[in-house]
């Protein structure tokens, strides 16, 4: 198949590339390096947190968020993250851990996030998602709701919402359904 | 039976001289004769995407007879008009499949493996068993993932890990055809920027004097819509709502003189469809496919490495070789060597970055494919990985194993092999 590889030879001679006798190792793939350049770049603050359960596995993490403002301060909320080896083209998975009330996150705790479906772009990082994540407990939205019932009550009384978001970060039940107890 | 072999014969006729005399472009190595052409027929080639029906169609008469083609598809009734090998009887059926079947029994003794799925859902060990890669997807992510997949499978201790990929592509009257050979020429990462975005109109435009039947569909969908029918969230698979926005543009496009609103039209521009045209897809499927007979046999010079074609007034195509880029993500970050004292620390180790002339790390991370060496940031990570910067490289890393290093101070990252002194 004509000449490449003499072609691929020469270049491997030119940069001094040329591998050292015996197995193949294992390279870093482009997610786990993509991975290392965001977290170092991440701006985390006093209301972030993270965890590495495997502190070599740095595709898979945990991130705490504790508002200091809006209607959940307070509470403290945690969320795995699993990032595929086809990141940055696929965007991070993330699900909260706990049960709570908020229109955005379902009470499986699956999130949503503009960014992390539809618009998700790979010149998006890391710390776009958690400013987003951050984001969604300060300004909870009701036009893109997970959890129908609590957009309804943000969007026909704030106020009541406020009362639902409190009770069921002290454990308490709203409409029938029991939340788990968040507060810090 | 005579009969028979003399019309097969017939049929490869013109492959057959082509592939047993030399021609005064071929190179001065290469031997016509029918050691090419048994090459040409044991050369296992993938295809993969949308040209399928062009592609399958002319690797197989160009030759191939150990085709695989991989494509998620199912057939809709819009693709009749272009896609040859698909019935009316076939739609609701996977492209490949089909595909598969109609050229194994028109074309005799060529062998077409399908897969029903996507090109990510296979892993390194597939994509191995191919000689040449042949690509005619419809998005940029599906091209970046096989680019960057075939180029992390180049392995230098191995001739057969490096697959050339023929791409190609087409939007409307224009496509594109042109072949990589990872590591060695411009990837499809390095040539990123040419696929500027589409323009988008700016909606004053829009929104004061349209000067296109577009514009006005736009308004339509844009501005008319969220002023009479706000709570009626847009759909652009209702058949109402388009035709609503077709009247609305209509009206428009009436009261600005402009003529060219049609249903059709309005339903490409709200769907951001650009419509796929035949002769397009045949020019650049023909050019891919002759660009891997090329490649496959040797009995010509390939195509180094792009050519465009535009086909909407008269036919103009222009090639030239697009460049390396030096900092490519994906193929200008392969791992150099490097020398190390095994016995050094991780710690004097990234104090030598800091010294090297062509890095000059200040802050780096690093790792390797198993471990995580050292993380500076987040603080929990950064904790957990101090203590290695006590420990000595040959406790940390195997000799030859490769680290990926990266620096805020940079924007792209470092991979080196680490050779043990």
């Amino acid at each position: 198949m004509l000449k490449i590889w003499s072609m691929k030879q020469q270049q491997a001679q030119a940069e001094n590339a040329e591998s050292a006798a015996g197995n193949k190792k294992k390279k870093v793939t482009a997610a786990q390096l993509r991975v290392q350049r965001d977290l170092q770049e991440l701006t985390l603050g006093n209301t972030m947190k993270m965890s590495f359960p495997n502190p070599d596995d740095i595709l898979n993490f945990t991130l705490s968020i504790e508002p200091d403002e809006g209607m959940y301060k307070g509470g403290v909320f945690n969320f795995n993250f699993t990032v595929n080896q086809n990141f940055p083209h696929d965007p991070p998975k993330v699900k909260c851990t706990q049960k709570i009330y908020h229109p955005n996150i379902d009470l499986d705790g699956n999130v949503c996030l503009n960014i992390l479906r539809e618009d998700w772009k790979p010149v998006l990082n890391l710390n776009a998602v958690i400013v987003g994540m951050q984001f969604l407990f300060l300004e909870p939205n009701a036009s893109d709701p997970l959890n129908k019932e609590a957009a309804d009550d943000l969007r026909n009384n704030r106020e009541a919402f406020k009362r639902n978001v409190r009770s069921s970060m002290a454990g308490g039940a709203v409409r029938g359904e029991t939340f788990e107890r968040v507060l810090r | 039976m005579h009969h028979s072999t003399a019309s097969q014969h017939d049929r490869w006729k013109h492959l057959y001289k082509v592939m047993s005399k030399p021609g005064p472009h071929c190179d001065e190595d290469w031997t016509p004769g029918s050691a090419i052409i048994d090459m040409l027929e044991s050369t296992k080639v993938l295809g993969a995407g949308g040209l399928g029906c062009e592609i399958l169609k002319n690797l197989a008469l160009s030759g191939f007879k150990d085709i695989h083609v991989i494509d998620m598809d199912t057939i809709d009734i819009s693709n009749l008009n272009r896609q040859f090998l698909f019935r009316q009887s076939d739609i609701g059926k996977p492209k490949a499949e089909v595909a598969a079947a109609f050229v194994e029994k028109r074309v005799k003794g060529v062998r077409i493996t399908p897969f029903v799925g996507k090109i990510q859902d296979k892993d390194e060990d597939f994509y191995m068993q191919f000689k040449i890669i042949i690509c005619g997807l419809d998005s940029i992510e599906a091209r970046r993932w096989i680019n960057a997949t075939l180029i992390g499978m180049v392995d230098p201790e191995n001739q057969e890990s490096l697959k050339p990929l023929v791409d190609g592509g087409t939007e409307g009257f224009k496509g594109q055809a042109r072949v990589i050979l990872p590591t060695l020429t411009s990837c499809i990462e390095c040539q990123l920027d040419m696929h500027a975005p589409r323009p988008a109109v700016p909606l004053c435009t829009i929104a004061t004097i349209p000067r296109q039947p577009q514009h006005c569909i736009e308004w339509a969908h844009q501005i008319a819509w969220q002023d009479k029918r706000k709570d009626d969230p847009f759909d652009s698979d209702n058949m109402e709502h388009i035709s609503w926005v077709y009247h609305a543009a209509l009206e428009r496009a009436q009261h600005f003189h402009i003529a060219g609103v049609t249903f059709q039209m309005t339903q490409g521009v709200v769907k951001n469809i650009i419509p796929a045209i035949a002769s397009t897809n045949a020019v650049i499927a023909a050019s891919t496919t002759s660009e891997v007979l090329k490649i496959a046999t040797g009995c010509n010079p390939y195509l180094n490495n792009y050519m465009m074609y535009a086909g909407e007034e008269g036919v103009y195509t222009y090639t030239f070789e697009a460049e390396k880029k030096s900092d490519c993500p994906v193929c200008g970050n392969l791992a150099r060597k490097m020398d190390i004292d095994p016995d050094m620390t991780l710690g004097e180790f990234i104090e030598s970055l800091g010294e090297r002339a062509e890095a000059q790390l200040k802050k780096p991370s690093m790792r390797t494919e198993e471990k995580t060496l050292y993380q500076r940031f987040p603080p929990q990570l950064e904790e957990h990985t101090r203590p290695n910067l006590r420990l000595k490289l040959r406790d940390l890393v195997e000799d030859g194993e490769e680290i990926a290093v990266s620096d805020p101070a940079y924007t792209i990252d470092f991979r080196y092999r680490l050779v043990f002194k």
